[in-house]
């Protein structure tokens, strides 16, 4: 392991990154400099660095990145890279947890970043209209003044792009009972492969013919650029109430789990939270997460006043009949604020325990919970990886984060190997190989476990159609053997042709 | 640590950012560019980058780092704990080290070792600026283009220099305490006011109140810049001159200077001969609002009839993580009505030497950070810090209507004794 300050050529981490440190065609950057304005394409090496990673551990550098501001900006740069015939990468916020983000051929990538204006906010019509970049609470805090909310709600949502959210259909603890992305998006503003600008969907629901708009959330950037969102704003709820349920084992917990359901009762969320991950926490958040405690559940109930009241009780009388030991009750803004802040800031908080993470997304049907989890641990045990479970149980979607020290040799390819058993368990239990996150680069090749060649094959024609054949976003979502960042042979014949001097 | 590059961020340290990307919309700089170099996680990977070889330290990499407030809302908010500002200072150490840093990071460093640390020099320039200000020089220079900005942000001189030393204020009842309170560099210089009040705020507490002799500049500027050298020199001046006096507490009215101060056992931790007492003085230090809301303080009687809204020093709110002792003050004063800006805890662009390094950013900065003040419609910006309070106070120059900047205790000190501000 290098020690500090020394320099490290040794590290993993950045090996591959150094031998991606390539040059670039003059004639590319000319062309997005005239498109988009010289000071919105940076294409300097320490410029591009930055943009070679999201918040997993892969890695794949740009040739150029452009900030645009405007849907005619991002058709343009789309329209210079056909005509070079580079790919495109759009990136929002890089909080994605599939590698999504990274340019894995290398070309353009398109960052939404500047795209942060909200259109149009209609309380009335109960809709905005956003520009990609509009980072997800925002759009709530406009909405506030009005009584209205955005639904969807990432445990990244103080960071995370609405155009980002579209294009994972990303989901979050408030999934189980308002559904995903794809639940709250009215229409869409794309730019296709060949530069186009279309528009999907509309300000109403239903809008006549294919559901376009559907079929794009979800797509990961491999079909359409998105420029502009319309999305649904809820009512605020005239109640909420946050109970926290600790137990002494994970069993009781994913047992309570189904229990509540069984019980009539539809909660806004219902997030578990295992003893690796509150200890993690604790000291950060101070929520008083007890220290030998196995597991407990997040659970929220809302609606009319006297509704919520009555399904809180029943919340509390099964979590008890199931063996929790502890339940705690949070009534006003402050106190349920205080009860997420732990499952919020989980994420982030593990990076305490270990140097790397790696998260994972699967999904089971909720009655298969507690043996799936069974399963998860004692894989992660035969591996001697430490594992924090933290997720939206309610949806059966599960998220182990496998702890590991990314500098020691042969960590990385241990987690991988780890991961794709857990992912294995998760399938055989009739469950899928995301929930949220996405498939992006690093759960492509799970892909054909669920899906038949000719799955495959119609999904590729459906990419046909929208012109995007390798021009979107390549190396994603399709099985594939290239590793992410290998200097693709289209770079390397470019730099052949015209000679190193041609380079910027 | 390598003996070439003795001051380079540890590794442990820098692995500690897993990318989340949590930090990114609190990032001042991020927010105003969206550019990812300009973020915490981007500004992190460029470190980490330079550390292991990837890239050089070329000027556009440092520049990045430059341009960087070091506010610590990052460090604030991080989940995993990332400890930015430190990381950022031997960032900047290493580049000084190494001899990568372009010519105005030694230039500045320079200065700062040169004149913030002398306290004879330092007044000498003092008396220039004054004299400046006094025969017009400072509007003259603010229309010369390329020293423009970086006039109009430079400190007014308010009240007379401070310059008491040994015990200054004596509690008129029972004595709850003996305190030491920290002179600074600036801060004497520019608002001798605002000591004056705290020694007089303490004293009316029970506080015996001396001010050291042998003491000096805290060194904050110093390590900021990546001085690390004259920074652990200044505190080991400093712990000596405080620690024989045996205080029960050391005072600090300053946000930046007890920020440091707070941190020289961590800064001194390699030095076996200061270690211990480095971090004997770091637990004695406090920030006077902490202090005094811990003793309790006294509840004043006399009313201000004022609207007031107040600006979170960056050192005060993320590095000390203090936001409530302030505002405690505040709302503990008769008549005063706190009205809350939004985002109070971001940062107004002053940033030690920002102002005069990086003027434009920090200019840009400080207009969004007026439009939220006067938004409020307050008659008085209160802040805790010498360079908010300047930076505030130039805010109000560039045209930001008819507030006041005042330091929190100059308001408490008006409602014990009664004087309009
Ligand atoms: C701490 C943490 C917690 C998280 N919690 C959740 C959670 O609870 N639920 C959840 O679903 N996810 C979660 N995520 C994952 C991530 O935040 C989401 O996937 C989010 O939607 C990504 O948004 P982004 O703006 O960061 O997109 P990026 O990471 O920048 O990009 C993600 C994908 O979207 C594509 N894309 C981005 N913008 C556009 C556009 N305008 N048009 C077309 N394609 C585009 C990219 O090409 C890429 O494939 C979490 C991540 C972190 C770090
Ligand atoms: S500094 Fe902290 S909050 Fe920012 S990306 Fe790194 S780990 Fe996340
Ligand atoms: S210290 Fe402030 S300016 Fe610097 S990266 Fe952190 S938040 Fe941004």
């Amino acid at each position: 392991m290098p020690l500090s300050g020394e320099i490290s050529t040794a590290s993993p981490l950045f090996d591959r990154a150094r031998a991606r440190l390539a040059p670039v065609a003059a004639s590319l950057i000319k062309d997005l400099q005239s498109a988009i304005g010289v000071k919105h394409v940076l294409h300097a090496p320490e410029d591009l660095l930055v943009y070679e990673y999201d918040a997993t551990i892969e890695r794949g550098l740009p040739e150029a990145v452009v900030l645009p501001e405007t849907t005619a900006e991002v058709a343009a740069a789309v329209r210079v890279a056909k005509r070079h015939g580079v790919p495109v990468t759009a990136r929002g916020s890089g909080t994605g947890l599939s590698g999504g983000a990274i340019p894995c051929e290398g070309g353009i990538v398109i960052v939404t970043a500047r795209m942060d204006r909200i259109l149009k906010l209609d309380p009335a019509n109960r809709l905005a209209v956003v520009q990609p970049g509009v980072i997800n609470l925002d759009i709530s805090k406009a909405a506030a003044p009005h009584g209205l909310y955005y639904a969807p709600d990432p445990s990244s949502q103080k960071a995370c792009s609405i155009g980002g959210n579209v294009a994972q259909n990303a989901g979050g603890p408030h999934t189980l009972r308002y559904g995903s992305t794809v639940n709250h998006v009215l229409g869409l503003e794309i730019v296709t492969p060949d530069g186009d600008i279309v528009t999907l969907g509309g300000e109403a629901l239903g809008a006549p013919g294919y559901d376009l708009t559907g079929l794009v959330v979800g797509s990961e950037g491999t079909l359409a650029i998105v420029t502009a969102v319309v999305v649904r704003l809820l009512p605020q709820a005239q109640a909420t109430i946050t109970l926290l349920a600790v137990f002494d084992e994970v069993r009781q917990a994913s047992e309570a789990v189904s229990a509540i359901i069984a019980a009539g009762v539809l909660p806004a969320a219902l997030e578990m939270i295992d003893g690796k991950t509150m200890q993690a926490v604790e000291p950060f958040v101070n929520a008083g997460y007890p220290p030998d405690a196995d597991a407990a559940l997040l659970i929220e109930v809302e609606g009319l006043e006297e509704e919520t009241s009555e399904q809180a009780e029943a919340v509390r009388a099964t979590c008890e009949v199931s063996g929790a030991r502890e339940i705690r009750i949070g009534m006003s803004p402050d106190e349920r604020e205080k009860l997420w802040a732990g499952r919020k800031g989980a994420l982030g908080a593990l990076g305490r325990l270990a140097p790397s993470y790696y998260i994972l997304d699967g999904v089971v049907p909720r009655t298969r919970l507690p043996d799936v989890l069974s399963g998860v641990y004692e894989a992660c045990e035969r591996y001697d990886m430490p594992v924090a479970n933290v997720f939206h149980a309610g949806d059966g979607n599960l998220h182990p984060n496998l702890m590991f020290d990314d500098r020691v040799p042969g960590a990385a390819e241990r987690v991988l190997e780890l991961g794709e058993e857990i992912m294995r368990l998760c399938v055989d239990a009739g469950g899928s190989i995301t929930g949220e996150h996405g498939v992006g680069f690093e759960k492509r090749n799970y892909m054909s476990w669920i899906f038949s060649d000719d799955d495959l094959a119609v999904m590729a024609r459906v990419k046909s159609a929208f012109g995007a054949e390798e021009r979107f976003n390549p190396g994603k979502v399709f099985p594939s053997s290239k590793g992410c960042g290998e200097v693709s042979s289209r770079m390397k014949t470019a730099i052949a042709k015209i000679g190193p001097d041609a380079y910027v | 640590m390598t003996g070439s590059r003795p001051f380079a961020p540890t590794d442990d340290d820098l692995s500690q950012c897993v990318r989340c990307g949590l930090c990114l919309e609190h990032c001042p700089t991020y927010a105003e560019t969206r550019l990812e170099t300009q973020s915490p996680r981007g500004r992190l990977y460029l470190i980490r980058a330079i550390s292991d070889g990837v890239i050089e330290p070329t000027p556009n990499a440092l520049g990045h780092l430059d341009s960087c407030l070091q506010c610590r809302n990052c460090e604030a908010v991080c989940p995993s704990g990332v400890p930015y500002g430190r990381i950022m200072e031997q960032a900047r150490a290493d580049a000084l080290g190494r001899g990568a840093a372009p010519f105005s990071w030694r230039l500045r460093a320079l200065f700062l070792r040169e004149v913030i640390a002398r306290p004879g020099r330092l007044r000498m320039f003092a008396a220039a600026l004054r004299a400046s200000q006094r025969v017009g020089l400072l509007s003259l220079a603010q229309r010369l283009r390329f020293v423009g900005t970086s006039a109009t942000l430079a400190p007014r001189t308010r009240g007379q220099p401070f310059t008491d030393t040994g015990l200054i204020a004596r509690p008129e009842g029972e004595e709850r305490a003996r305190v030491a309170m920290l002179s600074g560099c600036i801060m004497p210089l520019a608002y001798g006011d605002v000591h004056r009040a705290t020694a007089r705020v303490l004293a009316r507490n029970g506080c015996a109140v001396s001010a050291p002799a042998a003491q000096g500049c805290c060194g904050a500027l110093h390590a900021h810049n990546g001085d690390l050298d004259t920074a652990r020199a200044l505190a080991r001046r400093n712990i000596d001159a405080f620690l024989n006096e045996a205080p029960d507490a050391i005072v600090v009215n300053s946000a930046g200077c007890a920020a440091a101060m707070k941190e020289y056992g961590d800064l001194l931790t390699g030095d076996a001969a200061y270690r211990d007492r480095a971090r004997e003085m770091s637990a004695l230090v406090k920030d006077v609002h902490e202090y005094l809301v811990g003793l309790p303080f006294e509840a004043p009687t006399e009313t201000l009839d004022l609207s007031v809204t107040y600006q979170d020093p960056c050192h005060l709110a993320h590095a000390q993580r203090i936001s409530a002792a302030p505002r405690q003050v505040l709302n503990a004063i008769p008549g005063l009505r706190l009205a809350e800006m939004e985002d109070a805890d971001r940062c107004c662009g002053a940033a030690g030497v920002y102002s005069f390094t990086q003027a434009e950013m920090s200019i840009r900065l400080l207009d969004e950070k007026m439009l939220d003040a006067l938004n409020t419609g307050a008659d008085v910006i209160a802040t805790a810090n010498p360079g908010c309070l300047a930076q505030l106070e130039a805010g109000v120059r560039r045209g930001g209507g008819r507030a006041r900047v005042r330091h929190v205790i100059e308001l408490l000190d008006r409602a014990y004794s009664a004087t309009g501000i």
